[in-house]
C-alpha cells in the first residue's frame, strides 16, 4: 500500500488529455458535466412517472391501482444494466415511432445520452412512486375526507391537500433518490456514455495513471453526494410547515 | 330538507347499517347518540356520500345522494361537515383554509372570499388567528376554524361528526357554543355527539342509534324524560351520571 | 412514415435453446456471487453495525466512515476500483496469482459494499429492540457484549429478515455490473450470446424476463414472510 502511495503523480491532470480537448483535470470535468446532466434530467423524468404512478397506487379504482403497481413490480424486479441496454438495443428496435426517431434523428452521442436519461428515469419512478405512495398513505385519512366534503373534487383534493403535505414529507428520500440516480448514471459508460466513471477509465487506460484517476473521481463522487445533501437540507428547512415534523403534528 | 329512506349498509359480510330511516326539515337540529359501534358516524358520512350505501335512498333537497348521476362534489358544497379530528389542512394557514374551496368550488374571487372568510372567523372569536397555521392554535380553536370553514359554503345545512370527542374538556365549550349560536340562527343541523348538555339546550329531536339500526327518534322533550326503549334508557344513564 | 416503421421488428428466438447449458452455468455463476456476498456481507454488515453503535467515538466514527464512504460511491467505481487493487495486493502478498482475478475482486468487492448497506439495516434492527432488554441483561449480570450476542442481535434480525432478503434480491441483480470488469455471468453471458448470433434484442429480452421471473417470484416469497413476522 505504501509503496503504491508514494508512486502517486498528481500532476497527471495538468497533462494534455489524449484527444487534444484540454488537460486531463477538464477531461475529468467533462464527464462530471455529462454525469450532472445526465442525472437531473433523468430525476425529472422520475419525479414525473414517480409522482402519477405513486397516485394511481393510492386510487380506490382497481384497475388504475393495478397498473401503478404492475409498473413498480416490472421495473424493480429488472437489474439497471439489463434495463439500460434494453432501452439502448432492444426498444429502437422493437417499438415503431420512437424506434425510428432514435435510430435515424439522434447522432451516436446523444443516442447514449437518451437511452441513459430514459432508463434512469422509469427505473428510479418506480422507486419514486413507492416514496410518494407511501407519502400519501402517512397522512390522516380524515384529510381527504375534509377535502371531499368540502366539495372539492378528486384531483383538486390531490392537488391541494394531498400531494403538498406528502411532498414535504418525503423530502429526505427523494433527496436519497437523486443521489442514487447520481450512482447509478455510472452504469451509462457501459454504452459508451462519456459521463464520470467512463472518463476515469479512460484517463487510466492512456496513462496508465490509475490510481490518480480512481482517487480523484472517487473524490468527485463524494464532493457531489456532499452537496446534494446539504441542499436538501436546506430545501427541508424552507418547506418546513410549523409545528409539522415528519408527518405527525 | 334531508330525507334518510331504509338505508342499509354492509362492510364486507358485516352489516353496519340497518334500514335506517327519518327526515330532517329546514331549521331543525336533531341529535344523534348510542353507543360506539352503533353506525352513527358511519349514517352521518353516508349523508354527503363519503361512504357509500348498499341499500335505500338519501335525497337532499331532492337530490339523491347515492345516484350515480349526481354532481356529488357540487352537493357536497352545499352541506358542511365538521370532523372529529377536525381535519384543517396543515400547509395552508388558517385564512387559506377558509378560501381553497371558497375559490376552487364556488370560484369566488380572492378577495371575496377572504372578507367572507374573515368575518367567519370573527363570528367564532378567532379573527386574530387568521395568519397562523393550524398546528399553532389549540384544539378548540382548530374545530372552531373548521366550523367556520366549512361555514364560508354558504351551506343550506351541517353536518358534526362527534366534533368535541377529541377536545380536552376544558375546550368543550367553545365549541358547543359556536354551535349552539349555529343553531339558534336557524341552521339546519344533524349532530353526532354524546354531549346531551347541547342536545338539552338547542336539539329538536334526538336520534339514538344501536348496533346499526335508529332504536328511537322522538322529540327532545319526550326522549329525556322518558325513552321509549331499555337500551336508551341504560344508555342514557351511563351518559347523563357523568 | 417510412416503410422501415410500419413493419414489425421480426423476431428470432432460436438462439436460445441451444445456449441455455452455458446461460445456466453463468447463472450459477450469478448465484455463487450473491450467496459469497450476502453472507460476508451480513457478517461484516452486524460488526460494523455494532461498532457504529458503540460508545467508543473512535470505533463509530470509523464504521460511520465506512458505511457513509461506500454509500456515496458507485457499485462501478467499487467494482474497477478493486479490480485494479486485487491483483496488486494478491502480488505483493502471495507472489503470482493462480485463482481467477475478476472473480475474486468481485468477491471482495461485493462482500464490502453490500457490508455497508447490510450494516444500516442492522444498525435499525438494533435499535427497534427496546433498551429495557439492554437493562433486563445487565440487570441479571450479564456484560455488555453478552447481552447484544444473547439478547439483542437474535430479536433484531428476526424483524430484518424481510429487508435482509430484499437487500440480496437488489444484490442478486446488481452481479449483473461485473460486465464492467469483463466477467461474464448470467448477463454476460445472455449478451455474449446474442452479439455472437446477432440476436441481441432476443437474448436481452429473455434475459430481462428470466430476472423478473427470480425477483418477483423471490419478493413476492418476502412479502408472505413479513405477513408472518409481523403477527
Amino acid at each position: 500500500m505504501i509503496t503504491i502511495a508514494a508512486g502517486l503523480d498528481f500532476g497527471i491532470f495538468w497533462q494534455p488529455a489524449f484527444d487534444r480537448s484540454g488537460t486531463y483535470f477538464r477531461f475529468l470535468l467533462v464527464g462530471l458535466q455529462w454525469t450532472l446532466l445526465l442525472s437531473i434530467s433523468a430525476w425529472i423524468v422520475a419525479f414525473i412517472i414517480g409522482s402519477i404512478v405513486g397516485v394511481l397506487r393510492t386510487l380506490a379504482n382497481p384497475v388504475l391501482s393495478t397498473i401503478g403497481a404492475g409498473y413498480v413490480e416490472i421495473f424493480r424486479n429488472v437489474p439497471l444494466l439489463v434495463q439500460l441496454f434494453l432501452w439502448y438495443f432492444v426498444f429502437p428496435e422493437i417499438i415503431p415511432v420512437f424506434g425510428t426517431w432514435f435510430k435515424q434523428d439522434l447522432r451516436p452521442g446523444l443516442q447514449q445520452f437518451v437511452a441513459a436519461m430514459l432508463c434512469l428515469g422509469t427505473f428510479t419512478g418506480a422507486r419514486v412512486a413507492e416514496q410518494v405512495r407511501s407519502g400519501i398513505n402517512s397522512l390522516p385519512g380524515g384529510q381527504r375526507a375534509a377535502g371531499l366534503a368540502l366539495g372539492l373534487t378528486l384531483s383538486q383534493v390531490y392537488f391541494r391537500v394531498l400531494l403538498p403535505v406528502a411532498y414535504r414529507i418525503i423530502i429526505p428520500t427523494l433527496t436519497s433518490e437523486f443521489l442514487n440516480i447520481v450512482k447509478n448514471s455510472a452504469v451509462a459508460s457501459t454504452i459508451g456514455l462519456v459521463e464520470l466513471s467512463r472518463q476515469s477509465q479512460q484517463l487510466g487506460e492512456f496513462t496508465a495513471h490509475w490510481y490518480e484517476s480512481f482517487i480523484a473521481v472517487t473524490a468527485l463522487y463524494g464532493l457531489v453526494n456532499l452537496t446534494v445533501m446539504l441542499l436538501s437540507r436546506f430545501v427541508e428547512r424552507y418547506a418546513r410547515l410549523p409545528g409539522y415534523v415528519g408527518g405527525k403534528q | 330538507m334531508i330525507t334518510i329512506k331504509n338505508v342499509s349498509k354492509w362492510y364486507g359480510d358485516f352489516n353496519v347499517l340497518k334500514q335506517c330511516s327519518t327526515e330532517v326539515s329546514k331549521g331543525e337540529v336533531v341529535v344523534v347518540c348510542g353507543p360506539s359501534g352503533s353506525g352513527k358516524s358511519t349514517l352521518i358520512k353516508c349523508v354527503n356520500g363519503l361512504e357509500p350505501f348498499q341499500e335505500g335512498e338519501i335525497l337532499i333537497e331532492g337530490i339523491s345522494v347515492g345516484n350515480r348521476r349526481t354532481n356529488l362534489p357540487k352537493l357536497r358544497s352545499r352541506v358542511g361537515m365538521v370532523f372529529q379530528h377536525f381535519e384543517l389542512f396543515p400547509h395552508l394557514t388558517v385564512t387559506q383554509n377558509l378560501t381553497l374551496a371558497q375559490c376552487q368550488v364556488l370560484k369566488r374571487g380572492a378577495k371575496e372570499a377572504t372578507e367572507k372568510g374573515l368575518r367567519l372567523l370573527d363570528m367564532v372569536g378567532l379573527q386574530t388567528q387568521a395568519k397562523k397555521f393550524p398546528t399553532q392554535l389549540s384544539g378548540g380553536q382548530q374545530q372552531r376554524v373548521a366550523i367556520a370553514r366549512a361555514l364560508a359554503m354558504d351551506p343550506i345545512a351541517m353536518l358534526f361528526d362527534e366534533p368535541t370527542s377529541a377536545l380536552d374538556p376544558e375546550m368543550i365549550k367553545e365549541v358547543l357554543d359556536v354551535m349552539v349560536k349555529l343553531a339558534q340562527e336557524g341552521m339546519t343541523m344533524i349532530v353526532v355527539t354524546h354531549e346531551m348538555g347541547f342536545a338539552r339546550k338547542v336539539a329538536d329531536r334526538v336520534i339514538f342509534m344501536d348496533h346499526g339500526q335508529i332504536v328511537e327518534d322522538r322529540p327532545k322533550e319526550e326522549f329525556f324524560k322518558n325513552p321509549g326503549t331499555d337500551r336508551a334508557q341504560q344508555f342514557l344513564s351511563k351518559i347523563l351520571s357523568h | 412514415m417510412s416503410e422501415a416503421s410500419n413493419k414489425m421488428y421480426a423476431f428470432d428466438w432460436s438462439s436460445i435453446p441451444g445456449a441455455l447449458p452455458y446461460l445456466r452455468n453463468g447463472m450459477l455463476l450469478t448465484l455463487e456471487i450473491t450467496i459469497v456476498a450476502v453472507v460476508a456481507g451480513i457478517l461484516l454488515g452486524t460488526v460494523i453495525a455494532v461498532l457504529r453503535l458503540s460508545p467508543n467515538p473512535i470505533l463509530s466514527s470509523l464504521a460511520a466512515l465506512y458505511v457513509n464512504g461506500f454509500r456515496s460511491i458507485p457499485l462501478v467505481m467499487v467494482l474497477l476500483w478493486f479490480y485494479l487493487l486485487v491483483p496488486q495486493l494478491i502480488n505483493q502478498v502471495f507472489g503470482h496469482p493462480t485463482l481467477d482475478i475478476r472473480l475474486l475482486s468481485a468477491f471482495i468487492a461485493f462482500s464490502l459494499f453490500e457490508a455497508s448497506y447490510y450494516a444500516e439495516i442492522i444498525r435499525a434492527g438494533i435499535q427497534s429492540v427496546s433498551k429495557g432488554q439492554v437493562s433486563a441483561g445487565l440487570a441479571l449480570g450479564m456484560r455488555g457484549g453478552q447481552t447484544m450476542r444473547l439478547i439483542i442481535l437474535p430479536q433484531a434480525f428476526r424483524r430484518m429478515i424481510p429487508l435482509l432478503l430484499t437487500q440480496a434480491i437488489i444484490l442478486f441483480q446488481d452481479t449483473s455490473l461485473v460486465y464492467v470488469i469483463g466477467l461474464a455471468e448470467f448477463f454476460g453471458n445472455a449478451y455474449n450470446v446474442g452479439n455472437r448470433d446477432g440476436t441481441l434484442v432476443e437474448l436481452l429480452l429473455f434475459a430481462g424476463a428470466v430476472y423478473f421471473a427470480f425477483c418477483f417470484a423471490a419478493s413476492m416469497l418476502v412479502r408472505r414472510l413479513q405477513k408472518k413476522v409481523a403477527a
